[in-house]
């Protein structure tokens, strides 16, 4: 009677621990992790990335480029105190693009929710059988090997000292002259868009931020907005950043006019890093979008952490069409080259004539 | 018993008309700020004086008859007073106090940063208060005293309108401080505006090739008046070859702006500072 009870009770405890692996989603983890199929090892892959299951998603892969796991690793979770180290993989979407008996191409669109927005990724990844099951060929990241090197930066940097808030009259600091040289109203699908272009015109650092408030034809108030990080807020003397600011869910036809507002503020600022954005072209990505892509190259010697890449587009009249912002979700390396992609809607791709890019970036203060 | 009560009646009445008519108050039509101030009192008994000025009121027990002095604490503020005296019946007077001598400066000069040779690109207004912060209204004479960059000093006067003056005046043609200081008697306000490079004129730049590189260098940029433009100021270099175009926004240093390209094949190289283009090259590398 003893030994029924005992193997009741350890029957009913695996019963139970059976439902709850089950219940968790054990099942469907098994099914994301098998590799029976080119979809199912990518899916499997992007399970493990996105649980951050990075053995798991490693012994997945196809080890026959020599991938390294500390790479892999460094390249899906980020490092250096990239925007990627604040992301996680949010979904992911897979569709085949090639099979072949023992090799395919699936094409992965990865979106991974980051610290400032949802960031779009897509992939054409290598699939190789291997026995019965099949592999993902992850791509060997290339980082930059940049030599030792002593580095010599001439560090360039304004201060603001003295402030002195209280006193009236007792003396002030002009804030930073600055001119919003070109603005545009363009209605898109989603609501009216406002773009264009600033100047600091002064010889001190700016840090800027513009708004546009739509007047209705009464002359009150329609809606107002601010640029949010379509801009580059920290100007340099005489640089030039594109500005955009959105108007979702209005149209055109409500709006008499266009109320603009740029208000500077004098702030401390260093002119470095310089950073080069190089190989600059309008093509189609893997989807047959429209992007401007290229390379960032950090040419000083800090690194830094995230980076935001805006570009202004013109029309052949030199008429600001479009205004188009991505972050970089790498840190840009002293030296290394970065690629960074700007998506362009279709419509406006076509008019494109040509183009202007700025990068904002942003360094964590060192220890 | 009807002619006595009337007769009190109208001692009372005659006691009261007397007592209504024993305060009065008397003060100077005009007082300065931060000044004692003498107001006279006539009548009889206790009342209580209120003062009731432009920032601040006060209540205090006084005794008629006497002179009551205000303490100049107590008048620091310009404007009308109220003072009042309340014993059976009220009396009140009111009386002007003015600013003192002045004292006080507030100077605006405007912009703090002004390109050069701007006409009438820089304005100087005065305020002119008393130690206590109040207009001097009476007009009053300040001294600008103009020190330009490696130039003579110019002063000029300015007669305040209201407490108030002011002057227009252009950038000199070199950059550099120009200093201005206000002064009224013992006061005196510096005030310092920087005059800066216009835009660039005449922005070249030289290429050298180093391996796969070439080196990118302007000539010092200057304004079409020789000044140098400030450090940190902002120069656009472009490359533009079969790869596409490449830009670096690159700041001056020391009056010079420097940049790098890697070379891949033939390349158009270009450079531009704000509104001003600069030369453009030719340079060509290893396909």
């Amino acid at each position: 009677m003893k030994i029924v009870f005992a193997l009741l009770i350890i029957i009913a405890t695996a019963v139970l621990l059976g439902a709850g692996w089950v219940e968790a989603g054990g099942m469907k983890l098994r099914a994301e992790r098998s590799a029976a199929t080119p979809e199912e090892a990518v899916h499997a892959l992007m399970a493990d990335i996105q649980a951050h299951n990075w053995d798991h998603a490693y012994a997945l892969l196809d080890h026959a480029n020599d991938l390294q796991q500390a790479d892999f690793v460094h390249e899906v979770g980020g490092t250096d105190g990239s925007l990627r180290t604040y992301s996680s993989l949010q979904t992911f979407e897979i569709w085949p693009v090639h099979i072949e008996a023992d090799r395919a191409t699936i094409r992965v669109r990865m979106n991974w929710s980051s610290a400032v927005g949802s960031l779009d990724e897509v992939r054409d990844l290598s699939v190789v059988r291997d026995g019965n099951a099949w592999r993902v060929v992850w791509p060997k990241p290339n980082f930059p090997n940049v030599p030792l090197q002593v580095l010599p930066i001439n560090y360039l940097r304004w201060d603001v000292i003295g402030r002195r808030a209280d006193d009236w009259g007792a003396g002030s600091v002009d804030t930073p002259q600055v001119r919003i040289i070109s603005m545009n109203a363009v209605e898109r699908p989603t609501g009216i868009v406002i773009l264009g272009e600033v100047e600091n015109e002064d010889t001190v650092p700016a840090y800027l931020n513009v708004s546009a408030t739509l007047l209705k034809p009464d002359g009150s108030q329609l809606a107002q907005q601010d640029t949010f990080d379509a801009i580059a807020h920290s100007l340099l003397p005489k640089q030039v950043s594109p500005y955009r600011v959105d108007f979702p869910g209005y149209r055109l036809q409500d709006v008499k006019s266009v109320r603009m507002d740029a208000r500077p503020l004098l702030v401390p600022a260093s002119a470095d890093p310089v950073i080069a954005i190089e190989n600059q072209n309008i093509t189609k990505d893997a989807l047959g979008r429209s992007i401007l892509k290229g390379s960032l190259v950090n040419q000083s010697g800090q690194i830094v952490n995230i980076a935001q890449v805006l570009g202004a587009f013109y029309d052949s009249s030199g008429k600001v069409i479009w205004v188009s912002d991505g972050y970089v979700d790498q840190a840009l390396m002293p030296q290394g080259p970065v690629p960074f992609a700007l998506d362009i809607p279709p419509d406006v791709a076509a008019r494109v004539h040509s183009y202007h890019v700025v990068v904002n970036h942003y360094t964590a203060p060192s220890a | 018993m009807q002619r006595p009560f009337l007769i009190w009646c109208a001692i009372c009445a005659c006691a009261l008309s007397m007592a209504a008519q024993e305060i009065d108050l008397r003060a100077p039509s005009n007082a300065t700020a931060g000044k004692d101030i003498p107001i006279s009192t006539s009548g009889h008994g206790s009342a209580t004086f209120y003062l009731v000025g432009p920032s601040r009121a006060l209540k205090r027990t006084i005794q008629l008859g006497q002179e009551i002095t205000i303490s100049g604490n107590d008048v620091t503020v310009s404007g009308l007073y109220q003072a009042i005296a309340c014993g059976s019946t009220c009396a009140h007077t009111t009386f002007q106090v003015t600013p003192s001598a002045p004292a006080r400066l507030s100077f605006f000069l405007h912009p703090s940063r002004v390109p050069v040779s701007s006409g009438s690109a820089i304005n100087a207004t005065a305020f002119v208060f008393d130690r206590f912060h109040n207009t001097v209204l009476k007009p009053a004479k300040v001294d600008y005293r103009v020190s330009l960059p490696d130039g003579p000093t110019m002063t000029r006067i300015g007669q305040t309108t209201r407490g108030i003056t002011w002057f227009e005046m252009g950038s000199t043609p070199k950059q550099g401080r120009l200093e201005i200081i206000a002064s009224i008697g013992e006061t005196a306000e510096p005030r310092i505006i920087q005059q800066v490079a216009s835009d660039a004129c005449g922005l070249r730049m030289t290429a050298t090739p180093a391996g796969r590189y070439v080196k990118l260098e302007t000539s010092a940029i200057r304004d079409c008046a020789g000044n140098p433009l400030a450090d940190g100021t902002i120069v656009s270099f472009t490359k533009t070859d079969d790869a596409g175009r490449s830009t670096i926004d690159t700041p001056i240093k020391k009056d010079k702006a420097t940049a790098q390209f890697e070379l891949n094949g033939r390349a158009r190289l270009s450079v531009a500072c704000g509104v001003a283009l600069g030369n453009e090259l030719e340079a060509g590398g290893r396909p």
